[in-house]
């Protein structure tokens, strides 16, 4: 799960970890009210939306007066903002935050994260800040330093020197690292934290150390335990279909295509879409209806499917071994019953029940292709959303 | 000869008498298994299905000598019972629930090195040797007992390469899903180098995904080590990146973890890569 750069420096600030004086604005009038309450002579408006990249994209702005920070807030506010991350459909920018600004002497950068090979929290750290970590370790890795923290002993005062000192600080700013590191480790396990990343952390002009960006994303399997971090959310910032699906206990994410993929199993899903691919077709969406499903979250499923205006043909592709073939068929009919199917559906289903669930099928007005071969209901499939 | 359990392995089940521990219980059972108890706290000296249940895992293997324990707890109990069962010296523990917090797993990890004791998953469909033991919710019937040995990260695509590899007539020595999680217990190195060792394996069917670097190491391990043929198959190669793929592990960060770098690297190391998870079958007996 992800939150807003506001909303994770608010976080920050419990864990002692300092940020810009600023405030998060819904209005051009209360944006320009909290750049004369912070005072100053330099301010930067950001679009809150979840998603990097936005300086480049003309979502973060710099106003030398209050006046400017209200004529920058109207021209973001109720747009959407098209980053390199966020697809062509860009995200709404429905709040901003307005902050100080602060002269800066270096960048760098600071992220704590699970490392699955090493299985061990790490921190990431840099003197090239505010640039884009992964060009960084690929073109110059001897500029990247990593510290894995045993669980057992959490982090150490060594580990947060040396990473201090790698980044060239001196005298009151070691210690000053040390608190932000502790804060950023006490975070990540407090909150179930899957990665922390503060890209630039700013050196100022006086030896300051601040976190001029934040982002959290949490492990979705925890967030059930914090209903703190679930207030959080902003489903405006995530795809519609997606949060539907989440309500329903599905896995699904859209994608561009224009062939409905529902499939049992999340490896089973990714390579039914990578055989549409295959076959020369394009996946309208990765869809696993899990392991213990019923009728109804089928059913669901299948409307979801629908409801994306793109799909052209459906492929189903069930290897029933707990879910079964039946269940399966019958949420399929539940689905026509309240919504009309216009499009071809191909089914593959195998496993428990597969007779009585083609038995279930084959009686309905449906426009329906039964294939026993996942190879061959793949081409069918494909060759069904090319006619349309 | 198989690997990890066979028809003499005795099982117990954590979480028996719950829905899913009841039902897989069941199933295990009409399979053949020597499952020969369960743990389920404050329930102890009761009987289910036919079985004797357990309060802790401790008396559960001083009961029955049960070496080998399946996990069906919900996710925020299953780190302590991973914990219980290497606490009372169960030698192989199948954890099946999907949705453990990472830092939870982290930890159990931490706890476990150096204890010897193998985890599989979590988030898997769990072990089977056909014809002999079946520890998991995969379904029984599709099996054959024969020549090959299948790891993968996924519950349906091991379904899926089952069903190939019986339609050939080759039949499995072993079956081990390894699950989907980032943080996990046996990884494909583990699995590869037993189904070396192993005489009934006669070849390995390997079904890697997107996110992490395990088929890059395995890739590397079968070229130094694997002299039986491998045939592979990674999914997710049109997965979008940054976007987690249903299992919490199958996610493509920074670049890092996609089909076409696992892909190349199986190539490299010399192992057959198939692009349609149809072909895994087929590709299989092309080897033998």
């Amino acid at each position: 799960m992800n939150i807003h750069e506001y909303q994770a420096k608010q976080l920050f600030l419990h864990y002692s970890i300092p940020v810009p004086d600023g405030k998060q604005a819904t209005t051009p009038e209360s944006a320009e009210q909290v750049a004369k309450e912070l005072g100053g002579d330099g301010w930067v408006v950001k679009a809150q939306v979840h998603a990097g990249g936005r300086g480049k994209v003309g979502g973060v702005k710099l106003a030398k007066t209050p006046a400017e920070v209200a004529e920058f807030s109207r021209g973001m506010l109720g747009k959407r903002l098209v980053t390199k991350q966020t697809g062509a459909e860009g995200l709404p920018i429905n709040s901003l935050l307005i902050e100080k600004t602060y002269p800066i002497k270096r960048e760098l950068y600071l992220s704590v994260l699970v490392d699955r090979g090493s299985e061990r929290i790490i921190f990431i750290a840099s003197s090239a800040g505010g640039m884009d970590i992964e060009t960084v370790a690929h073109e110059t890795p001897e500029q990247i330093i990593s510290v894995p923290v045993h669980p057992a002993a959490g982090l150490q005062g060594y580990q947060c020197r040396k990473v201090a000192y790698a980044l060239g600080l001196k005298g009151s700013q070691i210690k000053a690292l040390g608190k932000i590191m502790q804060g950023l480790y006490d975070l990540f396990l407090a909150k179930d934290a899957s990665q922390i990343e503060i890209n630039p952390l700013i050196e100022t002009d006086n030896g300051e150390l601040i976190a001029l960006d934040a982002k959290i994303n949490f492990d979705d399997n925890a967030v059930e335990v914090h209903p703190d971090i679930r207030a959080m959310k902003d489903a405006d910032q995530e795809d519609e279909k997606e949060n539907k699906a989440q309500q329903f206990g599905l896995n699904y994410i859209t994608l561009e295509g224009n062939i409905g993929c529902m499939v049992n199993g999340a490896g089973l899903a990714m390579a039914t879409m990578d055989l549409v691919k295959l076959k020369g077709g394009q996946p309208a969406n990765f869809l696993d209806v899990g392991g213990g499903t019923s009728v109804e979250k089928v059913c669901e499923a299948f409307k979801l499917i629908l409801s994306d205006h793109s799909v052209k043909a459906v492929l189903v592709n069930i290897f029933g071994g707990i879910v079964q073939c039946d269940i399966i068929a019958a949420g399929i009919l539940a689905a026509v019953e309240q919504v009309h199917v216009a499009v071809p559906v191909v089914v593959r289903l195998e496993g428990t029940n597969a007779e009585q669930g083609r038995a279930l099928l084959s009686n309905t007005g449906l426009n329906l292709y039964a294939a026993d071969d996942l190879a061959h209901a793949a081409e069918q499939v494909v060759a069904l959303a090319e006619a349309a | 000869m198989s690997i990890l359990i066979d028809k003499d392995t005795k099982v117990i089940c954590q979480g028996f008498t719950g829905k899913q521990g009841t039902f897989h219980s069941q199933q295990a059972l009409d399979y053949g298994t020597q499952l020969v108890g369960g743990v389920t706290p404050e329930r102890g000296g009761e009987t289910h299905l036919g079985l004797p249940v357990f309060n802790t895992v401790q008396d559960a293997v001083s009961g029955t000598g049960a070496t080998a324990s399946v996990i069906y707890v919900p996710p925020f109990y299953a780190a302590d019972a991973i914990l219980e069962a290497v606490d009372a010296g169960i030698k192989l523990i199948v954890c099946i629930t999907e949705g453990i917090p990472i830092l939870q797993m982290l930890r159990v990890k931490a706890a476990m090195e150096g204890t010897g004791v193998l985890l599989i998953g979590p988030n898997c469909p769990g072990v089977i040797t056909p014809g002999e033991c079946k520890i998991g919710i995969m379904p029984g019937h599709i099996h054959l007992p024969g020549s090959i040995g299948i790891v993968s990260r996924s519950g349906t695509l091991t379904y899926e390469s089952v069903h190939q590899t019986t339609a050939q007539g080759l039949g499995q020595s072993t079956c081990v899903g390894i699950g989907g999680d980032p943080i996990h217990g046996m990884n494909f190195v583990d699995v590869l180098s037993r189904f070396q060792a192993d005489e009934q394996t006669k070849g390995i069917v390997m079904v890697g995904e997107i996110g992490g670097g395990e088929e890059e190491e395995a890739a590397e391990y079968i070229k130094a080590h694997v002299t039986k043929p491998v045939v592979a198959y990674i999914a997710g190669q049109t997965a979008p990146p940054g976007k987690r793929m249903g299992h919490a592990g199958a996610i493509v960060t920074g670049g890092k973890g996609t089909a076409e770098g696992k892909v190349a690297a199986l190539k490299a190391a010399g192992i057959e890569v198939v692009s349609s998870p149809t072909d895994i079958g087929v590709a299989m007996k092309g080897c033998l």
